[in-house]
């Protein structure tokens, strides 16, 4: 019985993240920002931080565009990550949500669907980006299997992020609620190994950055791309975020009984 | 503003938020040799201040924005008498706004370390810079919204203030830059309104660094002004 239980539900979810994946791809100016703004921020810096290059305790590194890939795709899946959220959040508002938990659609895929769909072009936008940075010169150490899992990486920070998106969708049922957690993404974001190591940091932002989750994904992924492959780096990069993701898939779906509970 | 405060909020955070990470991030950067200051707080607390006071002039427009989606404005345009008080007191509202998170950033940045070495000219010369981008980016928010009459057309005058913001020596002095970006920031005439804002944070004023960075500001206030002026002129009542 369970067997045919699951292949509806992965049937449901891999058409729900369809929907998803067409959502966004009708709104293409919306993800543009989500690319456009990392690439600046990577050519900014990158002709005007390479100096720093040779300061004792920054890694060794050929370019600052090495060093930089990671934070940039990252930024980039954030831009994204809270769309699962409103879109979500959306549904709710325009009735499409109380529409499908009255179809025979399982609870489940109605979460994962989307998570799914916006993780799928994380792993593209994350594609894409390490092409254009590839175009303009910087190299991957790590070669194929790294972009594998920066990819991977990318898709399970959406997972993370977007989880979480979903938990305020389910409570508030307010597209402008999860929007306001982008800015503590972004703040996140800053905070963090991404662009600057935190060894040449200092004081209580230091103390910040070293526990900051985000640093704990970026350093393992940049050490892919700027010393080579590491099976464990490999690991690392992939464990937190999906760690992370793990909780806060979880809480969503325990908002979603709450809420269908309720109701 | 006083009506409904929480719309401070954006303009505040902002700024405080580029304060905090820009010298936590990049404080090391002060260790290199003619970056200008040992002291990061000095060099990015003016960056901070204009990032700070270009989001306050294009909130300033975003409030016209609001009133020509929601229809107020076309009443206003209907009222007998000049046009002009409506473009003055927008970016006037706009120059009163920027001086909040001029001052949180400096009440902070205080916090850090910040020293005011050139006297109480220098600051004097980031409020003239700060109040002045305020109205530019309110001018030029005034064109775009006259134009587009959306509230989402304000998107684009944040790229455009946060990349121009972005291209000029906002985080390193211009000969730590390279190839297209040392070209562009050299050009770009917030760098001239940037050192005429840093001065006072960085040594005594001088006057060679004073008048292009006014001149910048004018030439800046008078371009956007003209443009504002030009597109409400022909918005009709």
């Amino acid at each position: 019985m369970a067997g045919p239980g699951l292949v509806t539900a992965a049937r449901q979810t891999a058409e729900l993240a369809r929907r998803s994946v067409l959502a966004e791809r009708r709104q293409l100016l919306n993800i543009l920002p989500g690319l456009i703004f990392p690439l600046l921020l990577a050519a900014v810096y990158s002709r005007q931080f390479s100096r720093a290059l040779a300061m004792p305790g920054f890694p060794e590194v050929d370019s600052f565009l090495d060093f930089i890939l990671p934070a940039c795709v990252v930024q980039a899946v954030s831009f994204g990550a809270t769309a699962a959220g409103t879109e979500l959040a959306l549904d709710i508002e325009n009735g499409f949500f109380d529409r499908l938990v009255a179809s025979p659609v399982a609870r489940f895929p109605i979460l994962v669907g989307r998570l799914a769909g916006a993780s799928l072009v994380a792993a593209i936008k994350a594609a894409v980006l390490v092409a254009v940075f590839l175009a303009f010169g910087a190299e991957v150490k790590g070669g194929p299997a790294a972009v594998l899992v920066i990819m991977a990486v990318a898709a399970l920070l959406v997972l993370a992020i977007g989880g979480v998106g979903q938990v305020l969708a389910i409570r508030t049922g307010s597209q402008e609620a999860v929007a306001a957690t982008f800015p503590l993404v972004f703040v996140g974001i800053f905070m963090s190994s991404a662009f600057f190591p935190t060894a040449l940091m200092s004081g209580w932002f230091r103390v910040v950055a070293e526990n900051n989750p985000i640093t704990w994904v970026i350093d393992p992924t940049r050490r892919l791309v700027i010393a080579g492959w590491s099976t464990g780096d490999a690991i690392q990069a992939m464990v937190v975020p999906a760690a992370i993701a793990l909780v806060t898939v979880s809480l969503a779906v325990r908002a979603l009984h709450r809420k269908l509970g309720r109701s | 503003m006083v009506a409904r405060p929480s719309l401070m909020i954006p303009t505040l955070l902002m700024p405080l938020f580029f304060i905090v990470s820009f010298t936590g991030a990049f404080s090391s950067l002060s260790r290199l040799e003619g970056y200008g200051t040992s002291n990061v707080h000095n060099w990015m607390a003016p960056y901070a201040a204009l990032q700070g006071s270009v989001f306050a002039g294009i909130g300033g427009a975003a409030s016209a924005a609001d009133d020509i989606e929601n229809g107020f404005f076309d009443r206003l345009l209907l009222t007998p008498g000049s046009r002009l008080p409506i473009l003055l007191g927008t970016a006037a509202y706009s120059g009163l706004r920027s001086l909040i998170p001029t001052t949180a950033v400096l009440l902070a940045s205080t916090l850090g370390g910040l020293s005011l070495r050139g006297g109480p000219m220098g600051l004097v010369c980031l409020y003239v810079a700060t109040v002045g981008m305020a109205v530019v980016f309110c001018l030029l928010g005034l064109t775009v919204a006259y134009r587009m009459r959306t509230m989402r057309s304000m998107m684009l005058v944040q790229v455009v203030g946060f990349s121009s913001m972005f291209m000029s020596t906002g985080q390193v002095p211009l000969h730590f830059m390279e190839g297209w970006l040392r070209v562009v920031a050299g050009l770009n005439p917030l760098t001239d309104v940037l050192q005429f804002a840093r001065q006072g944070f960085l040594g005594p004023l001088a006057w060679s660094t004073t008048w292009p960075g006014v001149v910048a500001l004018a030439a800046m206030v008078v371009v956007t002004g003209l443009a504002a002026g030009r597109s409400l002129g022909k918005m009709a009542p």
